[in-house]
């Protein structure tokens, strides 16, 4: 019973026809606008900065992830390494989406604490400087610009991660009994002007993993898809997950599996 | 010390584009921070462009500018090979100076 | 050069460059904070589009077809809201962006010089719903565009 009535209260009752025409031409005009602000995006900047420090040597072991890091693609090797991962990695003996991978890497190789990493693991609303990984992240996700996601879905155990994660995405619960999916699993939804994607369509999910890791406008950060899905978990009032925890990795490897065999465009820029 | 520039610069026919994206909180003076203290204004003031030794553009900016600014010129006369200096100054004394040659 | 004689021209029209001057003498702005000695304080530094005008040394303006200005009909973010202004008016030499209602008018002014177009595109912060405006300047006159840009409030995450 309440949940009906907080569902019809969140989702139906801003569906009158002028608000949804009005959504219609805003996005037509916000997207006029979006290949310009694409063109030129501050994300560059954070790829700059993730380069340098990918090549650094660094860390306790003062070595650089540029000549010890794996991220599947061969060690050193990004070109490609962003659209082929959630993967598993034997050495780690786990799936692992490339945030926690590198995390991975930066903790085993170089030597870093990962309790260090995990204490700011986010940039917040104005702070002038993202954390490394995230930097890092945004260098290896511009090794994959125009390159087509291809998550390794045909390996029982990244499947086993989509699966899990597809699970997830309908696990109703908290304060207001949401899901994921309450949003993000039918056609034509939206919250205020912004429209949400159906995760579990192709072009849903394309819509969900295309952009990030992203500059975000507001505030002027540089978030990755890891942020994305902690504060997923932080809208629908679930406990946030424990940073580069499986259960996002699962969850990432849901979106990107929908994606696969469709184009990512690298680092994007979202309002 | 200020993060670097990015510039790109590129012959497009007889016009050379020429993008910047800046690294700058551009803060306005005007924003509180979490403990309800006023965030000193911090913010570029003077910006520079030169080509070939020549400079095209000198402009000034307010407070108004969006972080990390992005800005785009176009300029006749240029060729590929030609040095690219951009420059910026803060209101803090804080400047960058980067290069880029044309495409 | 010719810029420097413009800029000179303009500051020389604001008359602030004595002001700032005297306030560095005063010492209420340290010689540091002062760093950009040419930054357009007045224009600046002005609350409202007249007085800014008044700054740059644009006393009177007039409406030009020819000076293009392109913002969003609604913005998907104040904090950074795209312009493009494009003069095609004959002998441009500079352009400046202006926000009728933001704290301070005066976005941004760029002069052109050595076969620059006079062109621009910048992102700027909008508090609110307002007129943008572009001036620019062509031998010693004032042409003027202006467009209303919507700002709307956000969703979620993106």
């Amino acid at each position: 019973m309440n949940r009906s009535i907080v569902l019809a209260t969140a989702l139906t009752v801003a569906w009158s026809m002028p608000v949804a025409a009005q959504t219609k031409d805003a996005n037509a005009e916000f997207e006029k606008f979006r290949a310009e602000m694409e063109e030129s995006n501050p994300a560059e900047l954070f790829e700059l900065k993730g380069e340098e420090l990918w090549k650094a040597k660094r860390g306790p072991k003062n070595i650089s992830l540029a000549e010890s890091c794996d991220l599947g693609q061969g060690v050193g090797k990004v070109e490609g390494a962003y659209v082929r991962a959630p993967r598993y990695f034997a050495d780690a003996d786990a799936v692992m989406d490339i945030e926690r991978r590198i995390v991975w890497c930066m903790t085993e190789k170089q030597g870093f604490k990962f309790e260090d990493i995990a204490k700011k693991p986010f940039q917040g609303a104005n702070d002038n400087n993202a954390p490394d990984i995230t930097n890092l992240v945004t260098y290896v996700a511009s090794g994959s610009k125009n390159m087509k996601f291809d998550m390794p879905l045909h390996d029982a155990k990244v499947r086993d991660a989509f699966e899990t994660g597809k699970a997830m995405a309908a696990y109703r619960a908290g304060p207001y009994d949401f899901s994921c999916n309450t949003c993000h699993g039918a056609d034509g939804k939206r919250i205020r002007m912004q429209n949400l994607p159906n995760l579990s369509t192709p072009e849903g999910a394309l819509r969900g993993v295309l952009g990030w890791p992203g500059y975000r406008m507001t505030g002027g950060v540089m978030l990755t898809s890891q942020w994305r899905m902690n504060d997923c978990f932080r809208q629908q009032r679930f406990p946030e997950p424990k940073y580069a925890s499986q259960a996002v990795t699962n969850l990432i490897a849901y979106m990107t599996g929908n994606a696969n065999g469709q184009m990512y465009k690298g680092p994007g820029i979202k309002r | 010390m200020a993060d670097p520039m990015k510039i790109r610069a590129q012959m497009k026919g007889d016009v050379a584009e020429i993008r910047i994206l800046m690294s700058h909180a551009m803060e306005t003076g005007q924003r509180k921070d979490a403990a309800g203290n006023t965030v000193p204004a911090h913010f570029i003031q003077s910006i520079t462009i030169d080509v070939g030794g020549k400079r095209v553009v000198d402009g000034q900016t307010g407070t108004a500018i969006s972080r990390n600014p992005v800005f785009g010129f176009k300029m006749k006369g240029a060729k590929a090979g030609d040095k690219v200096v951009v420059n910026w100054v803060d209101n803090k004394g804080d400047k960058r100076s980067d290069e880029a040659t044309v495409a | 050069m010719e810029m420097n004689q413009t800029r000179r021209i303009v500051l020389r029209g604001a008359g602030s460059f004595g002001a700032l001057s005297a306030l560095i003498m005063a010492g209420v702005l340290k010689p540091t904070a002062a760093f950009a000695a040419d930054w357009n304080k007045a224009a600046f530094e002005a609350k409202d589009t007249p007085a800014a005008l008044k700054g740059l040394g644009a006393g009177s303006t007039a409406d030009s077809k020819d000076l293009v200005l392109k913002v969003p009909d609604i913005a998907e973010n104040g904090a950074v809201v795209p312009v493009d202004v494009i003069s095609n008016i004959p002998n441009t030499t500079s352009i400046a962006i202006l926000v009728d209602k933001n704290p301070t008018a005066l976005s941004a002014q760029f002069s052109f010089a050595n076969g620059a177009v006079p062109e621009v595109s910048a992102r700027i912060k909008m508090g609110q719903t307002s007129l943008v405006k572009a001036v620019a300047k062509a031998g010693d006159k004032f042409y003027i565009a202006q467009k209303e840009c919507k700002v709307t409030v956000g969703g979620c995450g993106g």
